[in-house]
């Protein structure tokens, strides 16, 4: 555990990529070899399962310190973290064990799932009792979950092809997917031959980058290929084996919660993995939904047949990574582009659609064209070149997401929140409001778009002018106004404003525009 | 007997007011950081120590009168005394006395002895008026010894990655309590130019502090190496940093206590260690005075106010114009 938390200080104090890489690189050099794949597992974003929550580590620590509920929510709103909290708050360990490793703790709280509220409660005070400030914060932080330590997914592969010399985007491919860090090795993980045994790995997904300014600087328009950009969730399918696997781009298995693409398992070939994306669909009228009818079948557990009637789902598919198990990334598109083709119109299902390559021959085309993506419902165009190989995570050249410019609103400041991580203690989480006759009815909440300067000077400003206080939210006098961009808006029975609207951010702080004249709720509804 | 006015702490008995934020005829000071001591009164009474400090940062054309700790004075009738608060050189609590009414202005206060700020003593007293920057149970400091290792360790650390060590910390008080107690480990001091001014005024009035090297542009680069350079909470994002180069960036603040704030100031590491009493250092002070009224001043003034009503004190919170200034990130 030591070692682990030596780490994570490390890392939290390194400011540059490269140090950070070193560091991880050296653990995965020197650490115990069982508590490799866990922290491989963790700082991959595969959380080990919630076996406590935090309303139970909430009643310890206030039972141990014996703090009022109120005076120990006061210190969590100013800390930002409840894992860090715990930690500072702790009185010193009394009894002084030999270290265990991390795998230790790990397995030890695994075991917890099944067991009552007293094992539980002596598992996690006995191991506080045995803790100093570190090392206590990083077991809460396995209970809690959620590293945010500025570790991309990039340096962990980065840092493991060094540790372990093999090419970066082998790496990356080998640790994608399903392994459980209990029961694999780092040389079982990392062995090339034996990675095709897990019939539903991905490959990891090729990221696009905005394409700033106008496309004439990517060159001949020929060399390109351009496709509608819609907005649901990025996805993988995969069938191996008589068996398929529905892939998300935070490479988390979503295969139960969309039937109708399951339902395509007979009707494709095995050893295929397609990459696109899942949309909610209007199927009579031949275009997708909006993300927000997308959204009711997120986060469900069981699937109403309402839901399935009113929002159902197609994947809208538009590269062929895999083809008759063969692995086709370092084809160029176009070539992987004509298989797809191929391979979508066999199947011949709703349920499976194909991405349209948009004919042009000049970029004013183009540029016309994205003028009308809000009329149809996208977000503006994707721009790829025929002759790409498909690409590892996020890279600049080959691939350009186009996007139109977004809706923005000016509203005013009315409530404002204490942030988390590096945002602790600082007023930085607003909620803004737009009029409705005499009235200001809130309507998006936005946490980012503003300069640290700006954050400090918003922060300030709160703390002088708040007028009523609700736990730990502060209602202000509305006077800061602000420009709110967002990209798409719908209606909503569960907002008080009647609307939702998706991506908010702070656009700009209108530090020239009085309340009097910000938005009303009927502009906002003119954009419907 | 004393009240909170728009102006700052009045006695109306004594016609005095003690740190006000606003022009006075007589202001009873009772330490030399700028949102205490402020320029355009008339007339300063501070200790003797503080008197220099005074000098420094308004001028020397101040009227000023020092006392000894412990000395008193009648200022129409009231008696006043300074009593040592271990928050800086000279700082004191402000103890008043009127028709057997005793009332203590605390200031800024610190508990742990740093050696030479003075040792703070509590004072007995029915009314104590109490700050409260580190207001919260969050807020427990480590031995000061056990944070000198801790940046001793890092120097070692940064001269073996060829790196030069630069330690942010406010250059009146926190930069002479790192001096005072580093000066054995450390056989280098290179400052920036306040914390020189400072340090200056503290030699030429007796302070055992090592000597030190003023920054400029002509110190050649090799005599960063190994050297520990301290400079003020303002040069920390100015290019004026940039001759350090590679530096590794040490921040000395309570507020390093919670990992937000130092990645937000970008810190390489931070050493949460404070002029200002941490939360058992405030209660444990309150119940020492015995005071039956406690009135709670800058910081989790909320916080603290209601954990004393709930303790069965009467507890009140006052808004005052302390702690908003210059020691934002370095208290």
């Amino acid at each position: 555990m030591q070692h682990f938390s030596q780490l994570i200080s490390t890392l939290a104090q390194s400011t540059k990529t490269n140090e950070k890489l070193e560091a991880l690189s050296r653990y995965f050099t020197t650490a115990d070899e069982k508590d490799k794949p866990w922290v491989l597992a963790l700082f991959s974003g595969r959380r080990p399962k919630r076996v406590l929550n935090s309303a139970q580590m909430r009643q310890w620590s206030m039972e141990l310190t014996g703090l009022p509920e109120w005076l120990f929510n006061e210190c969590y709103h100013t800390v930002g973290d409840l894992a860090e909290t715990i930690a500072l708050l702790l009185p010193p360990p009394e009894t002084k064990a030999g270290s265990h490793p991390l795998h230790y703790w790990l397995d030890g709280l695994l075991r917890l799932d099944k067991a009552s509220e007293e094992e539980k409660s002596a598992f996690v005070r006995n191991a506080w009792d045995q803790m100093e400030y570190r090392e206590r914060f990083v077991f809460n932080k396995l209970i809690t979950g959620g590293f945010r330590i500025g570790v991309s997914q990039s340096t962990i592969v980065n840092a493991l092809a060094k540790a372990y010399n093999i090419v970066p985007a082998t790496v990356s491919h080998l640790i994608s997917g399903n392994w459980d860090p209990q029961q694999i090795t780092m040389t079982a993980l990392l062995n090339e031959e034996s990675s095709t045994i897990d019939d539903s790995k991905p490959y990891p997904f090729f990221l696009a980058y905005a394409l700033e300014g106008g496309p004439q600087t990517l060159g001949d328009p020929e060399e390109w290929q351009a496709e509608w950009k819609w907005d649901g969730i990025r996805g993988q399918v995969i069938r191996r084996n008589g068996q398929l696997f529905i892939w998300s781009r935070g490479e988390e298995l979503i295969t139960e919660k969309f039937p109708e693409i399951t339902a395509l398992l007979p009707h494709l070939p095995d050893g295929v993995a397609i990459d696109g994306e899942i949309l909610a669909y209007d199927l009579a009228a031949g275009r997708p939904l909006p993300f927000q009818a997308l959204q009711t079948r997120i986060g469900r557990k069981n699937l109403t047949k309402k839901q399935l009637q009113e929002a159902p789902v197609i994947f809208h598919s538009y590269d062929l990574l895999e083809y008759d198990k063969q692995d086709l990334r370092l084809l160029p598109l176009q070539d992987r582009r004509t298989l797809l083709e191929k391979l979508v119109n066999k199947a011949d299902q709703p349920a499976l659609k194909l991405s349209p390559a948009i004919p042009f021959t000049k970029w004013e085309e183009l540029t016309a064209l994205r003028e009308e993506s809000r009329n149809n419902g996208s977000e503006g165009l994707m721009l790829k070149k025929l002759n790409s190989v498909y690409q590892t995570g996020r890279r600049r050249g080959d691939w350009w997401k186009w996007k139109i410019d977004p809706y923005t609103v000016d509203a005013v400041m009315i409530y404002a929140q204490k942030g988390h991580g590096r945002r602790s203690n600082l007023y930085t989480d607003y909620t803004f409001a737009v009029k409705n006759g005499d009235q200001l009815v809130p309507f998006a909440k936005a946490y980012s778009g503003l300069t640290d300067k700006e954050i400090a000077e918003v922060d300030n400003w709160v703390k002088r002018n708040s007028l009523e206080k609700f736990g730990p939210v502060r209602t202000v006098k509305p006077e800061l106004v602000f420009e709110i961009a967002f990209e798409g808006i719908g209606l909503s029975s569960r907002h008080k404003s009647g609307i939702a609207i998706r991506f908010p951010r702070i656009h700009r702080w209108r530090k020239d525009k009085p309340v009097a004249e910000i938005n009303t709720l009927d502009d906002l509804k003119k954009l419907l | 007997m004393l009240t909170f006015t728009d102006k700052g702490i009045y006695c109306p008995a004594g016609d005095f007011y003690i740190d006000p934020w606003k022009p006075v005829a007589r202001a009873v000071i009772t330490h030399a950081h700028s949102d205490h001591a402020r320029l355009g009164n008339q007339h300063y009474l501070c200790t003797k120590d503080s008197v220099p400090f005074l000098q420094l940062r308004l001028g020397k054309e101040i009227s000023v009168q020092g006392l000894a700790y412990g000395e008193t004075i009648y200022i129409n009738g009231v008696t006043v005394s300074f009593h040592p608060a271990g928050h800086m050189i000279g700082s004191a609590q402000v103890k008043v006395t009127y028709e057997g009414q005793t009332w203590v202005a605390s200031g800024d206060y610190k508990v742990e002895n740093d050696g030479i700020s003075g040792e703070f003593e509590p004072q007995k007293c029915h009314v104590f008026i109490t700050e409260s920057t580190f207001g919260l149970p969050i807020y427990h400091w480590k031995p000061q010894q056990a944070i000198f290792s801790d940046i001793r360790t890092w120097m070692n650390e940064n001269e073996q990655a060829g790196k030069n060590s630069v330690l942010v910390a406010y250059s009146l008080g926190k930069a002479q309590r790192l001096l005072y107690n580093l000066q054995h480990s450390v056989s280098r001091f290179l400052v920036h130019g306040a914390i020189f001014n400072a340090h200056e005024v503290c030699l030429q009035n007796g302070w055992p502090l090592p000597p030190v090297e003023l920054i400029t542009p002509e110190t050649p680069k090799e005599s960063y190496k190994g050297s520990l350079i301290i400079a003020p909470p303002s040069s920390a994002d100015s290019t004026w940093m940039k001759r350090f180069n590679p530096y590794s960036l040490g921040v000395c603040s309570g507020w390093m206590q919670v990992r937000g704030n130092a990645r937000r100031s970008n810190v390489d590491a931070g050493f949460p260690i404070s002029d200002h009493a941490d939360w058992r250092g405030l209660l444990q002070t309150i119940k020492q005075t015995g005071a039956e009224k406690i009135f709670v001043t800058h910081g989790f003034t909320s916080v603290l106010a209601r954990y004393l009503q709930e303790n069965g004190l009467s507890a009140e919170e006052v808004k005052t114009a302390y702690g908003s200034e210059e020691e934002e990130i370095t208290s």
